[in-house]
């Protein structure tokens, strides 16, 4: 229960950096501590108490197994996390490239 | 073994707040690599391996792209204040009380909904495998892959790995076409 309250916190986290801040590179970093907790909370759903990792080895009880389907999912989820984040990655470049400074209030002049 | 975890947890979300709160960016990114690599611990101790695997090449990954675009540019951060002091009087920032209200509503709303749904869960480490009871006991067979997880991704789920490949080429060519030196005038 409380693993589960902390990864809420650390989704807070994230979130207040997200809507508080002026520099992208810290929405950037907010909104990867968003992803992270959600990952996180759903491979706590998952787990369980005393299984082993979902590799089928021969002698070994099958019922005692962590759930392997969010697991499956999450790891999708990194590698899609990976890629938008690259996406706001190039374009903090090119804001910085056209404006000279990562504040988002400066970008008010976009046109087009 | 949720104390292990609540442990871990609490470390990341100080190394969070301090990330979002240090006045060097080259700080806030190391301090993020804070939060991500004890995420690589946290799997480690879930049982998931692939996905502590996956999460290091990708933590690093963004880490060194992060600091270059950081090292190129510049390293200061622009501070909020809540009370500005200008020509003498200092008044309120409006803008970003404003800000912090908006965090406070949404994070009621968003509480509401955990309210919600962690009576409808399981207690920590009590789950049961509904779905995945099927893929559990016939993985191994109808797969042939010892590790039940790529055998999900790669044969039960495999048109959601072909959407993810989609996306990840779509996020090459985006970020080939917004990174591209030459344009219209």
């Amino acid at each position: 229960m409380i693993v589960f309250i902390l990864c809420f916190i650390l989704f807070l986290v994230g979130l207040f950096g997200l809507l508080t801040s002026r520099n992208i590179i810290k929405i950037i970093i907010g909104l990867s501590f968003m992803e992270f907790s959600v990952y996180l909370f759903l491979v706590l759903i998952g787990y369980i108490e005393g299984g082993q990792a979902p590799i089928v080895v021969k002698g070994i009880d099958i019922q005692m197994i962590v759930d392997p389907l969010p697991q499956a999912m999450v790891l999708t989820a990194i590698v899609i996390g990976l890629a938008t984040k690259a996406m706001l990655l190039s374009t903090a470049i090119r804001i910085y490239k056209k404006f000279r400074s990562f504040d988002i209030r400066k970008i008010r002049s976009l046109k087009g | 073994m949720e104390l292990t975890l609540s442990v871990l947890l609490l470390f990341m979300i100080i190394g969070a707040i301090y990330a979002l709160f240090a006045e060097d960016l080259l700080s806030a990114l190391i301090s993020c690599g804070i939060v991500g690599y004890g995420l690589v611990i946290c799997f480690l101790l879930l049982k998931a391996p692939d996905l502590a695997i996956v999460q290091i090449v990708v933590e690093t990954l963004t880490l060194i792209i992060m600091v270059a675009v950081v090292l190129d540019s510049t390293r200061h951060d622009l501070r909020e204040k809540v009370v500005i002091h200008e020509k003498g009087n200092s008044y309120i920032n409006a803008k970003y009380v404003f800000n912090v209200l908006t965090v406070l509503v949404l994070a009621l709303f968003f509480l509401f909904f955990f309210n919600q749904a962690i009576y409808k869960l399981e207690a920590f480490g009590e789950h049961t495998t509904r779905m995945a009871t099927a893929y559990i006991e016939q993985g191994a067979e109808k797969t042939g892959s010892a590790n039940l997880v790529t055998g999900i991704i790669f044969d039960f789920r495999g048109y959601d790995t072909l959407g993810e490949a989609t996306i990840l080429f779509t996020a090459v060519v985006g970020v080939l076409t917004i990174l591209r030196l030459k344009g219209h005038k």
